[in-house]
């Protein structure tokens, strides 16, 4: 049941992204927007087992590059299960094995001579709960690159955090009180400094389980479009139970139904027309 | 998945006007008030146990912190206070420096010259260690040497048990009426009209409680006699028993009976004493308005003194059954009431260690001994039991070993810590050879003892430490072992300290591994290092609780309090940790 359409979205997606890009901010051509996305995650036959239960079926995706892809999908139907594949995330639950192939710019992640914690620093989380640690906000964001050490001098690192933050749109709010803790911040600025130190470590991949699921409107507001600038630089992967959500800020979505992968296309296409009914039902609200 | 299951009908609301679902509800209040009534009981039972407990302890323990004193003026002697008649340091140390102030006791009571008298005067009223203080003044300036001296000479532990009105229960009145004395010394008639009176009648109450208790007991038996058989020898020998009993309680009841006939006072009645123109009378003989006594302290003079210039005190205590005579009673009275006797602060409780004499041992031993093996203990503890928890609780991995050691670990908490002490005696002592009654094999002994506590603490802190952290630090590419020691083992610290230091208080209190290794002998000197032999705490306790001199049951519960301010302070110390670096995340 596995629906791959890439070339249906390699042209549409970003085009899309420069339109919206266009209203609110004015375009940098560094920034790469004009060039084609390329696959920078592939997925092949993925299949996940949590001990006797088989939570994925055969899984195969290409999720291209600097761009949003959302997956939505009835509860339980393994998209957090996918995304925690992509960095190798499942390794830390003992019960669970992944098999198939997921290659990040064509390599293998699952290769034995790779690893994981450094393709953690290359693919970067953020989850359904803020999860700040209990340390001050500029400790939050310094600790990737202190432990990464991409950092050398503590001015170098103060630029970094500043960086991020301004990235995550929290900077002009906390510039103040970087030496607070972070566990001080509303649930929606948690979970912009939570981004902010995914993108401290400069990961090229971001994944997002769900983070607007414990916010109110008007932070999940801010952090969709938060989400939609950093697709300029990112590839981001998100997953969401609101269909507006995925609608609003993804290029390309992927629809998950009891482990496997029913349907993927561009976002306007699986919204509008899609071709597998149990899309068509998920989508109008008639399961799910 | 969707409309599939709710069937409307199968969902019934609650009539909540119906009788039936009021009176449910009247059970729940019900249920709700009873439970809450038998909390608030069991804690008051709780809180009441707690309160006599603590009170008897203070009660009994107060009198250990504090020390009397005689201020004395002495002139000590060259000849007295050196070995060779010169003032080296040597020849001043082995000095004797109790002499002087004998001396000064015998200027202070020139009428005491039998052998007897003076032997309770000087080694019975003065501590067999009031001499030290006065060594210490000496030796760092000889020059006191031949010039009078003020000193504040400690007391022996029976005199400061009297003064602190532990010895003995005392009942001080002023006397009613003029009282006239026949002498100043030896045996003297004392004539008061009606003032013996009250005393008189309540020795005769006394007369007639024995007779009673005498009759009740010679009844008991004769009932029991009943039951022997005619002509079974023991018969007579028991009845001849009751016989003399019953005459005895007849006499005395005689006595009770003749309200004015005087009665004698011997050492199995109260005692009486008549403080009077700076002397002590002991009553041997009391009538109505005429007693009979003996001068214990000489009186200034003889004659007649008016009302209220003269008190009585009654000692309850008879003098058979105490530890103190009425003349050593007389002297302290003496001294006390010409204001030579201090109360101070016993800083010697802390600062000495054990000694035979109650007055001058204190808890140094136990203390340092205590201290160094708890230093060990922590030592030992902490590393290894910190260490592991997080390797068990995080890097092991999850198999039929690590089970096995975990199912062992909750066992060893389990085992009584006087095995841990056979096992100490076994390995440490007799195959390992390490010195005996040393804080160093104590120090081992509790820390086999703590370290599953600490294990089992460290590792619920470490399970309790938020999965999401975890998650959040690999998912910046921390590593495992990253995660834990930044972010998972900080969380858990406060916990971990926490179960380590109610660890270490119940390793303070551990007392039955101890004695098996010796930690139990009667040690003077200080420990200076872990090797030396020592006591601790709750072995002092034990140690002293089983002597038999009133001073050392006060010491027991002194220290006893001063164990459990230890233990309180370690367990506040884990609440305040536990508060400082609680986090909310
Ligand atoms: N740690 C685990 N151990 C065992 N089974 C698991 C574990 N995590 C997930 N599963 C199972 O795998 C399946 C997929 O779970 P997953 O969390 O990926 O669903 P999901 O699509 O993210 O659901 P939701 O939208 O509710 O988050 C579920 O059936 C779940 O029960
Ligand atoms: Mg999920």
């Amino acid at each position: 049941m596995v629906t791959d359409h890439p070339e249906t979205f390699h042209n549409q997606g970003p085009t899309t992204v420069n339109r919206m890009a266009d209203l609110t901010m004015p375009l940098t051509p560094a920034a790469g927007l004009f060039t084609a996305n390329e696959a920078k995650v592939t997925a092949r036959d993925v299949t996940v087992h949590y001990g006797e239960k088989q939570a994925l079926f055969g899984v195969s995706i290409d999720i291209p590059e600097r761009s949003v892809t959302a997956f939505i999908g009835p509860s339980g139907c393994g998209k957090s299960t996918f995304l925690r594949c992509i960095n190798r995330m499942n390794d830390t639950i003992p019960i669970c094995r992944v098999a198939g192939e997921i290659r990040i710019d064509g390599a293998d992640i699952y290769d034995r001579r790779l690893d994981p914690v450094l393709l953690r620093a290359r693919v970067g989380m953020v989850f359904q709960k803020p999860n700040p640690f209990p340390k001050s906000i500029y400790e939050n964001v310094a600790y990737g690159p202190r432990i990464h050490g991409t950092t050398t001098s503590r001015q170098e690192l103060d630029e970094v955090v500043e960086t991020s933050l301004r990235k995550a749109g929290l900077w002009d709010e906390v510039k103040d009180r970087l030496d607070q803790p972070g566990t001080g911040l509303s649930g929606g600025q948690q979970q912009r400094l939570c981004i902010a130190r995914a993108i401290a470590v400069g990961p090229e991949v971001i994944l997002m389980d769900e983070p607007c699921s414990a916010l109110d409107p008007i932070a999940t507001a801010r952090i969709e479009e938060l989400i939609f600038e950093l697709a300029r630089n990112f590839t981001i992967v998100i997953v969401t139970h609101s269909m507006q959500q995925a609608a609003r800020v993804s290029q390309q979505t992927a629809f998950f139904h009891l482990g496997h992968l029913v349907e993927y296309g561009a976002t306007e296409q699986i919204f509008t027309a899609p071709s597998d009914t149990r899309t068509q039902d998920y989508i109008t609200g008639r399961f799910g | 998945m969707t409309d599939a299951a709710l069937d409307p009908g199968a969902v019934r609301a609650i009539d909540l006007a119906s009788d039936a679902s009021r009176a449910r509800l009247r059970r729940r209040y019900r249920a709700e008030a009873r439970f809450r009534a038998y909390g608030i009981a069991a804690l008051a039972v709780a809180g009441l146990f707690l309160v006599l407990l603590v009170g008897d302890i203070v009660i009994k323990g107060l009198p250990a912190f504090t020390e009397s004193r005689v201020t004395l003026t002495v002139t000590p002697q060259l000849s007295q206070v050196s070995t060779d008649g010169t003032t080296g340091a040597d020849a001043l140390r082995g000095g004797d420096y109790a002499a002087p102030l004998r001396a000064s006791l015998q200027e202070l009571f020139p009428e005491v010259t039998s052998r007897q008298d003076r032997r309770r005067l000087f080694f019975e009223i003065l501590s067999g260690g009031a001499g030290d203080d006065l060594r210490r003044r000496i030796m760092a300036d000889p020059g006191l040497i031949g010039r009078p001296v003020t000193v504040s000479a400690l007391l022996d532990d029976s005199a400061d048990m009297y003064l602190k009105g532990r010895l003995t229960g005392r009942v001080e009145r002023t006397g009613r009426g003029t009282l006239a004395i026949s002498g100043a010394t030896g045996d003297v008639t004392l004539d008061s009209p009606g003032a013996f009176r009250d005393t008189l009648a309540t020795i005769k109450k006394a007369l007639r409680d024995e007779a009673a208790a005498i009759e009740a007991a010679a009844g008991r038996v004769a009932q029991r006699l009943e039951a022997l058989p005619v002509g079974d020898p023991r018969r007579a020998t028991a009845q001849a028993g009751v016989d003399a009993d019953r005459s005895r309680a007849a006499a005395l009841r005689a006595r009770a009976a003749a309200p004015e006939a005087p009665e004698v006072l011997g050492t199995d009645t109260p005692s009486e004493l008549v403080a009077v123109n700076g002397g002590i009378v002991k009553l041997t003989s009391i009538g109505p308005s005429q007693a009979q006594g003996r001068v214990l302290v000489p009186l200034g003079t003889a004659g007649t003194v008016s009302e209220g210039a003269w008190r009585t005190i009654t000692l309850l205590q008879p003098e058979g059954s105490r530890r103190l005579t009425d003349q050593h009673i007389a002297w302290l009275e003496d001294m006390r009431a010409e204001g030579l006797v201090t109360r101070h602060f016993a800083t010697r409780f802390f600062t000495s260690g054990d000694s035979r004499e109650p007055e001058l041992a204190g808890l140094l031993g136990g203390l340092v001994g205590s201290l160094l093996t708890m230093f060990v203990t922590l030592v030992l503890c902490l590393p290894t039991g910190v260490a592991a928890a997080i390797y068990l609780e995080e890097f092991a991995p999850k198999n039929r070993i690590t089970d096995l050691i975990e199912v062992n670990i909750n066992n060893l908490a389990a085992v009584p810590s006087i095995v841990f002490g056979l096992l100490g005696l076994a390995v440490f002592l007799n195959f390992f050879g390490l010195p005996r009654s040393a804080p160093l094999v104590g120090g081992l002994v509790l820390a086999l003892l703590v370290l599953p506590t600490i294990i089992i603490a460290s590792r619920a802190a470490l399970k309790a430490v938020p999965p999401s952290i975890r998650e959040a630090a690999l998912g910046v590419g921390a590593s495992h072992q990253q995660a834990v020691f930044h972010h998972v083992l900080p969380m858990a610290m406060p916990g971990i300290l926490t179960g380590t230091i109610i660890g270490m208080a119940h390793a303070l209190g551990e007392t039955a591994p101890l004695l098996l290794i010796g930690m139990v002998a009667f040690i003077v000197d200080t420990p200076q290092s872990v090797t030396q032999a020592a006591t601790a705490l709750p072995v002092q306790i034990y140690l002293w609780s089983d002597l038999p001199e009133p001073a050392f049951q006060a010491k027991t519960a002194g220290a006893i309090i001063v164990l459990l301010v230890f233990l309180f302070v370690m367990n506040g110390l884990a609440v305040v940790l536990r508060r400082k670096f609680e986090r909310r995340w």
